[in-house]
């Protein structure tokens, strides 16, 4: 045999020995856009977890001298000088005739950008306190990658800030949903009958309940004086009972054609409890599915905290959302003179997409017949 | 269908009333911002009179008899209206609105799939299927307010509400009508961008699931016609998740228009419903919700007919039950 066709026939066999998941693993790397949108969410998440890190400044800080400043245009050069990343002095100057502060750059004052400059105090995962930044402007510069809002404050540090909010939020819901979805999913499914029925009719009635006047209630009655975090964690469950609804629906179909099988009515005689049968023998035959489903969960649920933060009815000052972030960019004469307060939009988009390319790869790595 | 409507009201008015405080408790707060000054004597009676001093399901029961049997559905505290008044002002352009929505959703989406899958991995059907992630990615409301800033740049008139100027003192009449037109292109395609990406998705899922079937290839291989494969073939069996996802688009029109209505100020039934739901409006926002929720089991209804209208198979299996 020659080596390049005993080294096919390894492959062959490597193949026919592969696991559910290895195959699915690499099905998955052969799809290009899936690929790129994994790492493009590793890189979010990333940045998301070393926010306080990555943002040159906090959520506090805010300036009334630096209000709707645009953002700040990074130089190299200076006078025919190279001298590395920098940005000039800003100087603001009142227009009296339509009373806006109006930015100009004052070439006379350099300030550098440099890696790990001290900036405000926060703590690192809340572990110990430290002021260091990844990156910052030296002395009393302003450097506002994406412009600044109208409290002054920089939209940049916003942003990061919020992706810890906006990206996590639907990842605590899912969890919670699909707990809540597999659950009542398949006792609904296994059992039939009344719980069956009864089951269904909820699902009926929750899915074709319009959710905006139920945001409004749920959000209304939690009071506005609680800490953030337990605020971040009443959205979550807001959101994912709102969402459990589909995978019970997907759960309970498979449960249905599956229920009859040999080796369930096996397991019965065998006298395996029916929470074991449903969970250890039933709910792994369809684990991959679940997981796309899951997977495109998640960008309704980012479009649902966004909603939810843009109509004011999700995470409340002084914590902050993309959400948040865009009840600046609510009407055409902001984003006509402000034009940068859409930004934070394009991080939804981004990462809505990112998650939506990534359930498509998932959902053609796990289809067995393709 | 019945039960499914009354347990929606019930879900629908134990929901409203769930936030604390009632409408007696935020028009005080309102007048007492103002300097009005209120005993809790004239507070109970307020209560009193409009009913809201018993608990919600004797509410809630007297609102559902006086429905069923005046056909009265309340009265709205802040309009100081009959609620089936402020309902019927805008409930003629909610449904025009949302028909229009539909139509357009099926008219371009369906062509769309058809040749999406027609074409897989062509540069069309990777536009499209870009395109179709970037609608169903993008919050619809700031595609309401980046259109209508892209109509301001590019026209110099901002197409902000359903009516002109001229409109609103005029009527409607035929030469203006064009104008009408013109300012439902925006709100159509904000609130139908979603849902025709998802038929979009579906269309050309089902197509290619189809056109790997048995059946096809035996057609093919008889030498029919692409043409006939695509359209009397495929499509026939392709369309059913379409159909029978009527009410849920229905739905989401309503949901999604709530917002996009409130940012672009259309005069729709969905900013009555958010200030009803902030005002704790009670009847207001209930029926609203209920006459929403009859709209979607009758959409509902509907897509189950033309289902079974399309399908023999699902006729087949009802004459065997009966």
């Amino acid at each position: 045999m020659s080596e390049k066709k005993r080294k096919n026939h390894q492959n062959d066999e490597s193949y026919f020995l592969a696991s559910q998941w290895t195959l699915m693993r690499r099905k998955l790397m052969k799809h290009g856009l899936a690929r790129f949108s994994m790492v493009l969410l590793g890189l979010l998440y990333c940045i998301a977890i070393f926010g306080n890190f990555v943002a040159p400044s906090d959520l506090v800080a805010y300036n009334a001298k630096t209000k709707n400043c645009p953002p700040t245009k990074i130089h190299w050069v200076h006078e025919g000088d190279f001298i590395g990343p920098f940005v000039y002095g800003l100087e603001s100057e009142r227009n009296m005739e339509t009373f806006q502060l109006e930015y100009r750059e004052d070439t006379a004052r350099i300030y550098r950008i440099r890696w790990f400059v001290d900036g405000p105090e926060y703590k690192f995962w809340g572990l110990f306190p430290t002021t260091k930044h990844l990156f910052g402007v030296e002395d009393d510069g302003y450097l506002f990658l994406f412009g600044s809002d109208s409290m002054g404050r920089d939209l940049f540090s916003r942003v990061i800030l919020g992706s810890q909010v906006s990206l996590t939020i639907p990842f605590v819901g899912t969890v919670i949903s699909f707990v809540l979805g597999v659950l009542i999913g398949s006792a609904s499914g296994y059992f039939g009958g009344v719980v069956d029925t009864v089951v269904q009719r909820i699902i009926e009635v929750l899915s074709s309940f319009p959710s905006i006047p139920l945001w409004m209630a749920l959000s209304a009655a939690i009071p506005s004086d609680i800490p953030v975090v337990r605020m971040y964690l009443y959205i979550t469950i807001i959101i994912s009972l709102l969402s459990w609804t589909k995978l019970a629906r997907i759960v309970r179909g498979k449960f249905i054609s599956l229920r009859n099988e040999d080796f369930v009515t096996a397991a019965k005689l065998a006298g395996v409890s029916d929470l074991q049968i449903m969970l250890k023998h039933l709910v792994p035959g369809f684990m991959s599915y679940l997981i796309v489903n899951l997977t495109l969960e998640i960008p309704s649920m980012i479009i649902g905290e966004t909603s939810m933060s843009f109509l004011g009815l999700g995470i409340r000052s002084p914590a902050t959302s993309w959400g948040v972030l865009l009840q600046e960019a609510q009407d055409i004469s902001s984003i006509a003179s402000y034009p940068w307060r859409l930004i934070p939009l394009i991080a939804v988009v981004v990462t809505v997409l990112a998650f939506n390319f990534l359930g498509d790869g998932l959902r053609d790595a796990a289809d067995p017949y393709k | 269908m019945i039960p499914t409507v009354l347990i929606i009201s019930f879900v629908v008015f134990f929901i409203i009333q769930l936030p604390p405080g009632d409408y007696v408790s935020s028009y005080i707060a309102k007048m007492s911002a103002e300097g009005e000054i209120f005993t809790q004597e004239m507070i109970d009676e307020m209560r009193a009179e409009y009913g809201l001093d018993r608990p919600w399901y004797i509410q809630y029961f007297y609102w559902m008899m006086d429905i069923l049997f005046h056909g009265d559905f309340g009265y709205s505290f802040s309009y100081l209206r009959p609620v089936w008044d402020v309902i019927m002002d805008r409930l003629g352009l909610t449904i025009a609105v949302s028909l229009i929505t539909m139509a357009f959703t099926y008219l371009v989406s369906l062509p769309i799939g058809i040749y999406s899958a027609n074409h897989q991995y062509s540069v069309g059907d990777y536009l499209f299927t870009f395109i179709g992630f970037l609608g169903m990615a993008a919050p619809n409301f700031l595609l309401a307010i980046i259109l209508m800033y892209a109509s301001y740049v590019w026209t110099g008139t901002p197409y902000i509400g359903l009516f002109s100027q001229e409109m609103l003192q005029n009527g409607i009449h035929l030469y203006n009508f064009g104008e009408f037109l013109k300012r439902l292109i925006i709100p159509v395609i904000v609130i139908g961008t979603s849902g025709t990406c998802g038929v979009i998705r579906t269309v050309r899922a089902q197509m290619l699931d189809e056109q790997s079937k048995q059946y096809t290839l035996t057609a093919r291989a008889k030498g029919v016609s692409e043409r006939k494969i695509t359209y009397k073939y495929c499509l026939r069996a392709a369309i059913n998740p379409v159909v029978s996802g009527l009410s849920n688009s229905l739905s989401s029109i309503f949901t999604g228009s709530t917002i996009s209505a409130i940012v672009m100020n259309l005069a729709i039934q969905g900013p009555v419903l958010y200030t009803a739901l902030k005002n704790q409006d009670m009847y207001l926002a209930g029926t609203i919700l209920l006459v929403q929720a009859v709209l979607i089991v009758i959409g509902t209804l509907l897509s189950d007919i033309a289902l079974g209208l399309l399908d023999p198979r699902i006729r087949f299996e009802q004459q065997k039950e009966d």
